[in-house]
């Protein structure tokens, strides 16, 4: 079947999750709308009790929607009980069936939809086969590790090739090498299968590495959608650029606004080029930020002027923390060598340079 | 010098001491309040009645060929004799169906009280565990006084007019079974709850999420992951409804006898103490015999934590 690329597999349209009542009433999501694409992996990205998950469970069908449209390749899918919706889960702690072996838990979906027995037992030898278990098929889901589990899950939900896969925050229970295994496992499949995969997650590194787009979420609101790239680099708010990595925050004078650049007048008195957020409304003292390793430390004048305050090796590179003049912190991030230092000393007084393509005006 | 041999052998025999000293009261439970009234109800099975009851010490193995067979008064020769067997059965059947009738009605109660939120959940197990409270023989009688002739269900049939005579419930197996599902209902559904409270719910969605229906959910996945629990229900329900003695005897009258009133029988009006002692052992091995056939019948696929 040829699919148009960029088609929405999920269209998420105003879609309001109110739980509890009267005065006790939570809105885990506020009016979140959302359109994902076919073949895409999309990240769900924000901390715990952001609406993610809810989002996430209003997708599979285990809650329905207080207000709003669920949209699967254009078919309203919100009142649909979840036996009924070609869309699949893992779950965040796999929720594999104790009372069946691996290749039962993984034929159980194909089984329920009714498929004859042959069918269900090459799919399953298939999926066995993707995801490596092909030794372990007869074992208890209780006699296998967590990783293995975790492959199991996965393939038990990819078994009857579902629309959409969702994906809550499999990996939090892996220890890191084994969720850094998974994390290329899952791109892998999600290639391989061309299934689209809504994967949540409160790990911005998770989030950054393996996703082709990220809606990032706070307090049951969708704050921004895009690219890895357009998250970390082109934050829209606050929240966006504080929780995605380390970020410095500056104020400043916007003016000359234009093609989605800007002036930013900094309290220093110097003047950089800044991309502008979508949504921007001009005002007088706007957020500028920019990311540590898009900041240069020279010894003579820069854009922002301080001293240096600490300065803390990490191996690949060194964080350099500076107090400015305006009395805001800056830290800047430099690439290390292996035949000297940063060059710097606590207490020398310096200078920061700010590239041309490097800062980024806040909506908020 | 006491040799470190000498110690250690010394530390070794204070230990076993110990070890005698302090299971000793387990020791001496177990034999008095368990297998010493067992053994002496062995004895009793062959030993002769008396003639105004207990029973003379002479051995005889009457007792036990009374369970099956029957003395010709006159002539003294032993025939096969199925009034005995036929009240094992049927009580056998009893019980079954009552086992069957508390997990059709427990089963959803358990559910429903395990599926509310973990504060509600303590209110509804203490209004299952209520009638506990009450006396057998008066819950039995209250039992009576909704199904008798002119009781509260016959009333209110004839009052609406859906019958015009009143419907003889009292002293049939319908009355029985109504008892005794009633009575034994809090066993079945107390560990059912137990094993439904450990389940992990995830799993019910997970079963929602692959395609099942909410019957397919409930026989894949919740029915095997409950099985401890069933089958700890059933066992809890069954032994004792087949033992029952005062419900078959306020509601199933003289004539519908359970296994518990034709052994009170043999030790009251009957005198006839070894036939009594034959039969509740008899009873005991029927117990053994379909708890291994049953436990080995469900536990053959594997418990959900095997």
């Amino acid at each position: 079947m040829p699919e148009q690329p960029g088609r929405s597999a999920i269209e998420v349209r105003g879609v309001r999750k109110v739980f509890g009542t009267g005065e006790s009433q939570v809105a885990a999501l506020d009016t979140v709308s959302v359109s994902i694409r076919e073949n895409e992996f999309f990240t769900l990205l924000g901390p715990s009790g952001c609406g993610k998950t809810t989002l996430l469970r209003l997708i599979a069908g285990f809650d329905f929607p207080s207000a709003g449209e669920i949209l699967l390749h254009g078919q309203d899918i919100a009142p649909l009980p979840p036996f009924k919706r070609p869309v699949n889960t893992v779950f965040q702690n796999y929720a594999l069936f104790p009372h069946m072996t691996v290749a039962e838990n993984i034929g159980f979906g194909l089984e329920m939809l009714g498929k004859p027995k042959a069918e269900v037992k090459a799919r399953v030898a298939e999926m066995l086969k993707l995801v490596k278990m092909e030794a372990l098929s007869n074992r208890r889901t209780s006699q296998i590790s967590g990783g293995q589990q975790q492959r199991v899950a996965l393939a038990r939900a990819l078994a009857p090739q579902p629309k959409v896969l969702l994906l809550d925050e499999p990996l939090s229970a892996l220890d890191l090498k084994l969720r850094k295994e998974m994390q290329i496992e899952l791109k892998r499949l999600q290639h391989e299968t061309g299934i689209t995969f809504i994967f949540v997650t409160h790990d911005q590194e998770e989030a950054l590495t393996m996703s082709d787009r990220i809606a990032v979420m706070s307090s049951g609101k969708i704050l921004q959608v895009g690219t890895p790239w357009d998250i970390y680099d082109k934050p829209a708010e606050r929240f966006v650029a504080d929780f995605i990595g380390e970020t410095n925050f500056l104020t400043a004078a916007i003016s000359g606004m234009g093609n989605g650049k800007a002036r930013a007048t900094l309290k220093s008195g110097a003047t950089i080029d800044a991309t502008v957020a979508e949504g921007f409304q001009p005002k007088d003292n706007a957020t500028v930020v920019v990311r540590p390793e898009h900041a240069k430390l020279t010894s003579g004048k820069g854009d922002l002027s301080g001293t240096v305050e600490n300065i803390v090796y990490f191996g690949t590179d060194t964080h350099i923390h500076v107090r400015l003049d305006s009395s805001e912190t800056f830290t800047v991030r430099q690439q290390n060598t292996r035949s000297a230092g940063c060059g710097f000393e606590r207490g020398d007084k310096v200078g920061i340079s700010i590239g041309n393509d490097a800062a980024q005006v806040l909506r908020d | 010098m006491a040799s470190a041999e000498q110690v250690a052998k010394d530390a070794e025999r204070r230990e076993i001491r110990d070890r005698w000293l302090l299971s000793a009261p387990a020791l001496i439970i177990i034999f008095l309040a368990a297998t010493g009234p067992l053994l002496i109800v062995v004895v009793y099975s062959f030993l002769t009645p008396g003639p105004y009851g207990d029973v003379v010490w002479k051995f005889s193995t009457d007792g036990w060929l009374s369970v099956l067979m029957q003395r010709d008064i006159f002539d003294d020769t032993l025939a096969f004799a199925d009034a005995h067997l036929s009240i094992f059965w049927r009580s056998a059947k009893l019980s079954f169906m009552t086992t069957i009738l508390t997990l059709l009605f427990g089963f959803p109660t358990a559910y429903f009280i395990a599926t509310r939120p973990a504060r509600q959940r303590d209110i509804w197990l203490f209004l299952i565990t209520i009638p506990f409270w009450t006396n057998l023989l008066i819950r039995t009688f209250a039992i009576q006084e909704v199904i008798r002739n002119e009781g509260i269900a016959n009333t209110v049939l004839i009052k609406l007019g859906i019958i015009s005579q009143p419907i003889q419930m009292m002293f049939t197996d319908f009355a029985l079974m109504v008892g005794m599902t009633y009575v034994y209902l809090p066993l079945m559904v107390l560990p059912l709850y137990a094993s439904m409270e450990k389940i992990d719910f995830r799993l019910v969605e997970a079963g929602y999420d692959l395609y099942a229906n909410r019957f397919q959910v409930l026989r894949r996945v919740i029915i095997p992951l409950v099985k401890p629990g069933i089958i700890a229900g059933s066992i809890l329900v069954f032994i004792p409804a087949l033992g029952a003695y005062v419900t078959p005897r306020v509601l199933g009258g003289s004539k519908n006898m359970m296994l518990g009133n034709l052994i009170e029988l043999q030790f009251g009006q009957g005198r006839n103490w070894p036939l009594g002692s034959a039969l509740s052992l008899s009873l005991m091995a029927i117990v053994m015999v379909a708890l291994l056939l049953y436990v080995r019948a469900v536990g053959r696929r594997g418990g959900a934590h095997g």
